[in-house]
C-alpha cells in the first residue's frame, strides 16, 4: 500500500460515505445499505480475545461472505428473529477517520466508532470499537469491499448478543 | 422434610416447578453451598495450555483460579489468591509466566503453586513457613481425556465415577478426531445472559423450541438449499426421531439422527461443492478406524450433554463446550469454545468454524433468539409469586424410550437439583 495515491480519495468523500451508511443502520434501512456492498463484500467481527485472528483459523463472533450477508439481513427483517423483535434503536457516532492506504481502486479506511443500542425496559448496551473499510472506489462514491469490526471490550459481557448489524 | 421445589406426580404424569427456583437470592446462596460446591465443575481443556508456562485466569464456580501447565508440563490449578493479603496474583487473562508476582508486596509464587520469594522474610518469626504458603488449590482437580475439572468438596467421589456413563458421549465427539485429540479453538465467546443460570441448561437440550424459536435458522437453512423436512412420525417435533437419555447424577443428553449437515461428516449444500470430496474421505476414514456402525454413529447423530451442572457439549452443525456461571439470580455469564480435531486440514478446520456460526454464538443465526427466549421467560417470572408453577409435564405418558422435544431430560435435571438441594450441606 502506499499513500502518495491518496489525491484521488479524500478524507471528507470517506466521511460523507460513513455517515450516510451509519444512518441507513440506524434507520434499518438494510435492503438499501446492501446497495453500498460489492458483489464478493465480507463483513467480520473477530473475537474479542482475538482481534488479530483469522476467521479460517479462530472462532469470530461474526463471519459473513456476501451470501452470508444477505441471509443475515433476510434474518433479522424477519419478525421471527427474536433477538431483533422489537427491533432495537440504535444511534452510532463514527468518528477519527483515517485513510491509511490506497491500491488501485480500494482505500483502506480506519474509523472509531459507538454504537447505542436499546432494547426493551429502557437497557441500553455500548458497542464501542473501531472499524477497518476496504472501499473500492464507485464513481463519486465508494462500494464496501469489507467492513471488519473490532469491539475493544475484553469480553462481549453485558452487550450480550450482537443481532444488529454493527 | 426438606422443602421441595417440584410437584412430581408419577401417577397422574404431572411434574410442576416452582418459580422460585429462578428469582430467590436464597436459593442462590443456597446453590453455591450445595450445588456448586458439591460437583465437579469444568475448568478447562488441556488443549488451551500447549506450552509449559502457559496459563489461563477464569472463574470457575466463582472462584478466580489460575489453570495453568507447570515447568514439568502438569496442569495444575491454583486459587488466584495470594497467601499473604489476599490479592489476585495474576491480573492477565492469558499467557505465559514461569512465575506469579503479587504486585501488593512482591510475594513470588512459581507456576507448580510453591511460594518461591518474600521480600523481606528475616522480618519474620521462625514459625513462618513458605512450604505451607504455596497457592491454595481446590480440594480436586481430576481430567477425563483433557477436559479438566475441579471440585471445592475434598469428600467428592472420583471424576470418572461422577462422570458416570456421560464418558460414552465424550468418547463420541472425541471419536471424530484420528488420533483421539480434540482440540479448543482460538476465539472466547463471552456474553452475559439476563436470566437465571437453570434456564440455560434447559434450553441447551430443550429440542421442542426449535420451529418456533428458531424459525428464522429453518428459514435460513431452507434458503441455502437445505430443506429440513417437517416430521413424517406422528407425535414428533423435529424431522427426524431423537431421544432423550438419562445417563445418572443428574447428567443426560439428547441423541437424534442428523438433519442439518455436520463438518465430521454429513455434507450438505451449505458447504458448497468443493468440500463433498472431503468430507467423502473424513467419513471413510471413520469407518476404516471404527467400523461402519461407530462410524455412522459419529458421523449422522447429534448430542447436547449436559454435564450436571453447568457443562454443555453440544455436537450438532459443530462442536461447541459452553459453561456459565450464575452472577445474581437474574444473570448468567456464558463462555463458549470451539472444539475440534487436531489433526483436521485448514480447508475442514474453516467448515467448522464457519458451521458453528450459522447456528451457535452471538452473532449466529440460533443463540441470539435463545438468549432473548431465556431473557422473556426472566422477564415474565416477575409474576413468580402470584403465578408459581413451571408446567413441565410434556411426554410423561411415554412409557420406554423419551423424545428429545418432551421434557423428560429436564426433569431429569430438575430431580437431581432439588434432591441436592435438599440435602444438608
Amino acid at each position: 500500500m502506499t499513500l502518495h495515491a491518496t489525491q484521488t480519495v479524500t478524507r471528507a468523500e470517506v466521511e460523507d460515505f460513513l455517515f450516510h451508511e451509519a444512518a441507513l443502520l440506524d434507520e434499518w434501512k438494510l435492503d438499501e445499505w446492501q446497495t453500498l456492498l460489492t458483489d464478493d463484500a465480507t463483513y467480520m467481527i473477530p473475537p474479542n480475545d482475538d482481534l488479530d485472528g483469522s476467521h479460517r483459523s479462530s472462532l469470530f463472533i461474526i463471519a459473513d461472505d456476501r451470501e452470508r450477508i444477505r441471509q443475515r439481513i433476510i434474518r433479522v427483517l424477519d419478525p421471527n428473529c427474536h433477538a431483533e423483535h422489537p427491533k432495537s434503536r440504535t444511534q452510532r457516532i463514527v468518528g477519527n477517520v483515517r485513510l491509511l492506504g490506497q491500491e488501485d481502486d480500494i482505500t483502506t479506511v480506519a474509523a472509531n466508532f459507538i454504537c447505542y443500542r436499546y432494547r426493551r425496559y429502557e437497557r441500553v448496551g455500548q458497542y464501542v470499537g473501531n472499524y477497518r473499510y476496504l472501499l473500492k472506489r464507485n464513481g463519486a462514491s465508494f462500494l464496501i469491499r469489507e467492513k471488519r469490526v473490532f469491539i475493544q471490550a475484553h469480553e462481549l459481557g453485558q452487550l450480550g448478543s450482537v443481532s444488529i448489524i454493527l | 422434610m426438606p422443602r421441595s421445589y417440584v410437584v412430581d406426580d408419577q401417577e397422574k404424569g404431572v411434574f410442576l416447578l416452582d418459580r422460585e427456583v429462578h428469582v430467590s437470592e436464597e436459593v442462590l446462596r443456597e446453590e453455591m453451598r450445595k450445588i456448586f460446591a458439591k460437583c465437579w465443575i469444568y475448568v478447562g481443556h488441556g488443549s488451551e495450555l500447549k506450552k509449559p508456562g502457559d496459563f489461563l485466569t477464569r472463574r470457575v464456580a466463582g472462584r478466580p483460579v489460575i489453570f495453568t501447565r507447570d515447568q514439568k508440563g502438569e496442569v495444575q490449578c491454583h486459587f488466584n489468591t495470594c497467601r499473604h493479603r489476599g490479592a489476585l496474583v495474576c491480573a492477565d487473562r492469558a499467557g505465559n509466566a514461569r512465575r506469579f508476582f503479587c504486585v501488593y508486596h512482591g510475594w513470588i509464587y512459581g507456576n507448580d503453586g510453591k511460594l518461591q520469594r518474600v521480600p523481606g522474610d528475616e522480618a519474620y518469626t521462625a514459625a513462618f513457613d513458605k512450604d505451607t504458603l504455596a497457592l491454595k488449590k481446590p480440594a480436586k482437580f481430576e481430567n477425563y481425556r483433557d477436559f479438566w475439572f475441579m471440585s471445592l468438596d475434598p469428600e467428592i467421589v472420583p471424576l470418572t465415577e461422577y462422570l458416570g456413563r456421560t464418558t460414552e458421549y465424550i468418547d463420541l465427539v472425541i471419536d471424530q478426531s484420528p488420533s483421539g485429540k480434540m482440540e479448543i479453538l482460538p476465539g472466547t465467546q463471552e456474553y452475559d445472559v439476563g436470566a437465571n443460570w437453570k434456564l440455560m441448561v434447559e434450553n441447551s437440550v430443550d429440542d421442542y423450541h426449535l420451529p418456533s424459536t428458531h424459525a428464522t435458522w429453518l428459514n435460513f437453512m431452507a434458503n441455502s438449499g437445505v430443506k429440513v423436512e417437517p416430521p413424517k412420525e406422528k407425535g414428533l417435533v423435529l424431522p427426524t426421531k431423537g431421544y432423550a437419555v438419562d445417563l445418572g447424577n443428574g447428567h443426560f443428553t439428547t441423541d437424534n439422527v442428523n438433519f442439518r449437515g455436520r463438518p465430521v461428516a454429513a455434507w450438505i449444500s451449505l458447504y458448497g461443492e468443493e468440500a463433498k470430496q472431503e468430507i467423502a474421505d473424513i467419513k471413510a476414514e471413520l469407518v476404516e478406524r471404527l467400523g461402519e456402525e461407530r462410524a455412522n454413529r459419529v458421523a449422522h447423530t447429534n448430542r447436547n450433554l449436559v454435564i450436571f451442572p453447568n457443562l454443555v457439549i453440544n455436537d450438532g452443525s459443530s462442536v461447541t463446550v459452553r459453561t456459565f456461571y450464575p452472577e445474581g439470580v437474574g444473570k448468567m455469564h456464558v463462555t463458549a469454545w470451539a472444539l475440534g480435531p487436531v489433526e483436521e486440514s485448514e480447508n475442514a478446520r474453516a467448515r467448522r468454524l464457519d458451521a458453528f456460526l450459522t447456528f451457535y454464538g452471538p452473532g449466529g443465526f440460533a443463540t441470539p433468539d435463545d438468549v432473548e427466549a431465556l431473557e422473556l421467560v426472566q422477564q415474565g417470572l416477575a409474576n413468580w409469586s402470584d403465578d408459581r408453577w413451571s408446567e413441565m409435564s410434556r411426554g410423561m405418558g411415554r412409557e420406554g424410550e423419551q423424545l428429545n422435544s418432551d421434557e423428560h431430560h429436564l426433569r431429569i435435571f430438575w430431580r437431581h437439583w432439588n434432591d441436592m438441594m435438599g440435602a444438608e450441606a
